[in-house]
């Protein structure tokens, strides 16, 4: 296996808010080998985005970054000052927001908007970060990307906005793209043509991604690892193929057969009992516990990470090694 | 928590900031100084008997010849200023209240008419509003009381006619929400009598906004009151509210008498900034009650 | 656009013509109209002479045209005081009100933004309470006072700058302005600072709240997130999105302005509209009288329509609105 691009190493960030403080990523960890793509799965609230925010260091009050280390190329972000953070975001890690609507600035047109990103970043004339940009969003499959540059976002469709701003993710050739549901707020065709050529794109050009999703079947097709999150924490961790195919935790199971296809016909689809614990309240030892067939006495102490296999990892007191 | 009655919520989420209930109690003192004039002030500025105008332009701290003390100085004619300043308040207050009741009760009753009718009479009545608001308000008060001539009755009808399409706009948008609500549109298929619904259900509901509006509009017609007054077209010499106060002081100020018109105008900046507070802090507590 | 501009112009003309009604028939109708127009010096023949050349023997309709008529020519009656047409006097006035009205908002502007956008920032520190502060004391302090105590500090305590009237003008193109002199300059900047520190408080609350709210959007996270400066954030992308709803107000405030300077211009003796309305009423000048409500009420109309115009071409997504 190659020297890692980026590895995550026990990341806490906590909120501060008025009811008290709130772990929104708790004791975090993964690696990611130049190329591969993890999926990072959950339901909402579990604290996939802020997983994402938190590694470029963009966590904004009342937010704080507690503890750990994210490792860009055997660099500590978390250690670096402002400077040298903000030359890396949009550079070497990229990020794509979960909402297209709603993150291109809606009074500044399209060609601001890309060349101030590569003005920040390359010592370029602004006709060579026009051009620049003009590739890019011919890469993406727009068409007439020169005309489009000169748009107001609100003149384009949602999937030309999601296009756009995959674009500027990858227009800089970063080392990292962290792309949080970039493809939930579109419609079923225009989701897949975009997975499909991400996926192209990323391989050709060995980049690592971090995707973000609630769907394990996009994760089944892109993805080489996959990481369960729960409450803050990555509750499963595994190669994508071996934690598919044998579910350890019950949270990954319950998740599992509430997808569609998974269950025969005729058998009725299981949902996960039970809601999202309030972060503020959580339950005393494991917080899948109150929802889990499986919680007995054990659980009232909260599980530590365990190593099943060489690269697999799951906290659970009953792991379920092989049974689907 | 225990919330038994609206008035007692709308106590307890008063008093939850310490600001607003010293705003409060200033306000009341302000109100009861002005409405105890005769008791409170030192002395009468108007009656021509306890003015001495030997001791004309004292400054404040200075002692008369019959040994009153003067501790905001006094004005040309010899009038404490302190006194005077407290039956000018009284005049402020006065003129304010009564015309932000009558506009009150106007904007009320417009809004509702607006609200219920419909149709041509609410295009009318609200493009009316539209177009009044679009001006701003001591434009409107010069504008009539250039028609009007000079008076107190004439500031107070000046600012009624400003002040009533505020009222009017807001108790529309409020009594909207209400009317359209189904047990009101049954009410209505029903041939209900609208009284009963109107003053039951759908004025309540509009009370929220106007509280809230009607503090902000008593600081406001105090200080258009006070400007117009400034300008010569407000409340007559024989009436001084505190803008006429100031306006008095002006002629002085640039010989160095600052305190004749200094004192007023703290006086009326101090009114209007405990008024605001009161506002902004009902306005804080009244509108998620609306919002429900 | 052009149908839009046109039904724009039908809703002003429609206001002006309401607004004449009111002002003739308030004027004419409520008062004895030989008091508002005849002066009443002149002998009792003259008077009657002048009744009939006005035709105020005539019936009412007549006599509201005819005031319509003049009113579309630009004939606002002659000046009984100063003997000249109303019109003219009060556009003679005007450059120095609108000079005093111009510099006023450009100092609430330059002032205003900056301070709010701090305070929107940055809520919590110190700095940001002490402008908050001052702001409800600039919102509650009455304007003449204010003018006041500007005059009693600069001119009478301090003696620094002059308390009232013009000073030294230069013309340019014909206008007498003030602020090419620095006797000019000196005479205009109390009666400017006036003006603007309503203003300032006004600009202030509404570009905090404006900031405040920007600052959470999406896209200004998306900003950061391309490593864009701290300062290209605040000034491009917070900025230019403010701008929007404090240009409309300001703008909408330059007639509330120009209806204020009435009192500035009194306690400053600075001679421009106001001032001239003041000692008109006074003076029971009522032809000025009306011509100042008349040429007031058009400014107002076409300031609304200039702000509506600006306004929509300030924000991209209200202009395809419109388009479509
Ligand atoms: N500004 C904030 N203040 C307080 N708590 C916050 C804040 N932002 C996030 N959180 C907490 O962090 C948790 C994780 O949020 P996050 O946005 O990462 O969820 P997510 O997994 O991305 O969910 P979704 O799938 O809905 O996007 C939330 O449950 C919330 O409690
Ligand atoms: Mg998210």
């Amino acid at each position: 296996m190659s020297a890692p691009v980026l590895s995550v190493r026990g990341l806490i960030t906590e909120f501060e808010t008025r009811e008290g403080s709130v772990r929104a990523v708790n004791n975090v960890s993964f690696d990611l080998a130049p190329g591969e793509v993890l999926g990072l799965v959950g339901e909402s609230g579990s604290g996939k985005t802020i997983t994402g925010f938190s590694i470029m260091g963009l966590v904004e009050e009342p937010g704080v970054i507690r503890g750990g280390e994210v490792l860009l190329n055997d660099e500590n972000v978390l250690a670096l000052p402002e400077p040298k953070l903000r030359a890396l975001r949009g550079d070497r890690i990229a990020m794509i927001f979960q909402d297209p609507m709603m993150t291109l600035n809606p009074v500044l047109r399209i060609d601001t908007q890309m060349i101030e990103t590569i003005l920040a970043h390359r010592k370029l004339s602004k006709a060579e970060a026009r051009e620049m940009a003009t590739e890019a969003l011919a890469l993406v499959g727009i068409p007439s990307p020169a005309e489009r540059l000169r748009a107001y976002p609100h003149e384009l469709s949602g999937g030309m906005r999601q296009r756009v701003v995959i674009a500027i993710a990858l227009m800089l050739e970063p080392d990292l793209i962290i792309a949080d549901e970039p493809t939930t707020a579109l419609d079923v065709t225009i989701q897949s043509q975009i997975l499909f050529e991400m996926q192209k794109l990323m391989a050709s050009r060995q980049t690592a991604m971090i995707w973000i999703t609630h769907d394990l079947t996009v994760v089944a097709g892109l993805a080489q690892k996959v990481a369960v999150m729960y409450a803050g924490k990555i509750v499963e961790y595994g190669l994508v193929d071996d934690l598919l195919d044998r579910p350890a935790h019950p949270y990954t199971q319950g998740l599992m057969q509430s997808i569609p296809s998974n269950t025969s016909r005729g058998n009725r689809l299981t949902q996960i009992p039970g809601m999202t614990p309030s972060l503020l309240k959580l339950p005393k030892g494991c917080a899948f516990a109150p929802r889990c067939a499986y919680a007995s006495e054990a659980c009232k102490v909260a599980p530590e990470e365990t190593a099943i296999g060489e690269t697999r990892r799951v906290r659970c007191h009953h792991a379920l090694g092989g049974v689907s | 928590m225990v919330a038994d009655t609206p008035l007692k919520r709308f106590i307890a989420d008063y008093v939850s900031s310490p600001l607003a209930v010293i705003a409060a109690i200033g306000m009341a003192l302000v109100i009861l100084a002005a409405a105890f004039a005769e008791f409170v002030a030192p002395q009468n500025p108007y009656d021509l008997m306890t003015v001495n105008i030997l001791d004309g332009s004292l400054e404040p701290g200075e002692t008369g010849f019959d040994g009153f003390y003067y501790w905001l100085g006094s004005d040309e004619q010899g009038r404490d200023m302190y006194s005077a300043m407290i039956y000018g308040l009284r005049i402020s207050l006065v003129v304010s209240v009564i015309a932000v009741t009558s506009a009150v009760f106007i904007g009320l009753t417009m809004g509702m008419i607006a609200a219920w009718k419909g149709g041509w009479v609410e295009s009318l009545i609200m493009r009316i509003v539209d177009i009044q608001l679009s001006f701003p308000a001591l434009f409107v008060a010069l504008l009539l009381l250039a028609i009007l001539g000079k008076g107190i009755d004439k500031v107070i009808i000046a600012l009624i006619l400003i002040q009533w399409a505020y009222f009017a706009r807001a108790v529309r948008g409020a009594a909207l929400v209400e009317i359209r609500k189904d047990y009101v549109m049954a009410a209505r298929c029903a041939a209900l009598s609208p009284h009963r619904i109107l003053f039951r259900h759908v004025m309540p509901n509009c009370l929220p906004p106007v509280i809230v509006i009607a503090t902000v509009q008593i600081a406001n017609a105090i200080a258009i009151e006070a400007a117009l007054s400034f300008l010569g077209v407000g409340v007559p010499i024989t009436e001084p509210s505190l803008g006429l106060l100031i306006a008095n002081g002006f002629d002085y100020l640039l010989s160095g008498r600052y305190w004749i018109s200094f004192y007023p105008g703290v006086a009326l900046l101090i009114t209007l900034v405990l008024i605001n507070l009161v506002g902004d802090h009902l306005r804080d507590i009244l509108n998620p009650r609306m919002n429900k | 656009m052009l149908a839009y501009l046109i039904r724009r112009f039908g809703q002003a003309i429609l206001v002006m013509s309401v607004m004449a009604t009111i002002v003739f028939f308030g004027l004419y109708m409520v008062g004895n109209p030989v008091d508002l127009l005849i002066n009443p010096e002149d002998d009792l023949l003259a008077q009657e002479a002048a009744i009939r050349r006005l035709g105020l023997d005539k019936p009412v309709h007549i006599q509201f045209f005819h005031f319509l008529g003049g009113l579309v020519q630009g004939d606002l009656g002659t000046s009984f005081v100063h003997n000249t047409p109303a019109l003219e006097l009060i556009l003679s006035r005007l450059p120095a009100t609108l000079e005093l009205a111009f510099l006023g908002v450009f100092f609430a502007l330059v002032i205003g933004i900056p301070l709010g956008m701090y305070a929107g920032l940055y809520p919590k520190s110190p700095v940001s309470r002490t402008i908050m502060a001052g702001s409800v004391i600039g919102f509650s302090t009455p304007n003449f006072w204010q003018g006041l105590m500007l005059i009693m500090l600069f001119a009478v305590f301090w003696r620094i700058l002059p308390a009232g009237g013009r000073g030294e003008t230069v013309d340019v193109l014909g206008i007498p302005v003030s602020f090419l002199t620095w006797d000019g300059l000196s005479h205009l900047f109390l009666p400017a600072l006036n003006v603007a520190i309503y203003k300032i408080s006004l600009v202030i609350r509404l570009t905090r709240a404006g900031t405040a709210e920007i600052g959470l959007q999406d896209y200004v996270k998306y900003a950061r997130a391309r490593g864009l400066s701290e300062w290209r954030v605040i000034n491009v992308h917070i900025l230019k999105n403010i701008l929007i709803p404090v240009v409309t107000v300001v703008g909408l405030e330059l007639g509330n302005v120009i209806a204020f300077a009435v009192v500035t211009e009194t306690v400053f003796a600075w001679p421009g509209i106001g001032k001239l309305l003041i000692d008109s009423i006074g003076l029971l000048d009522r032809p000025v009288v009306v011509a100042y409500l008349m040429l007031t009420v058009f400014m107002f109309v076409m300031i609304n329509l200039v702000v509506d115009i600006i306004y929509s071409l300030l924000d991209p997504r209200i202009r395809v609105k419109r388009r479509a």
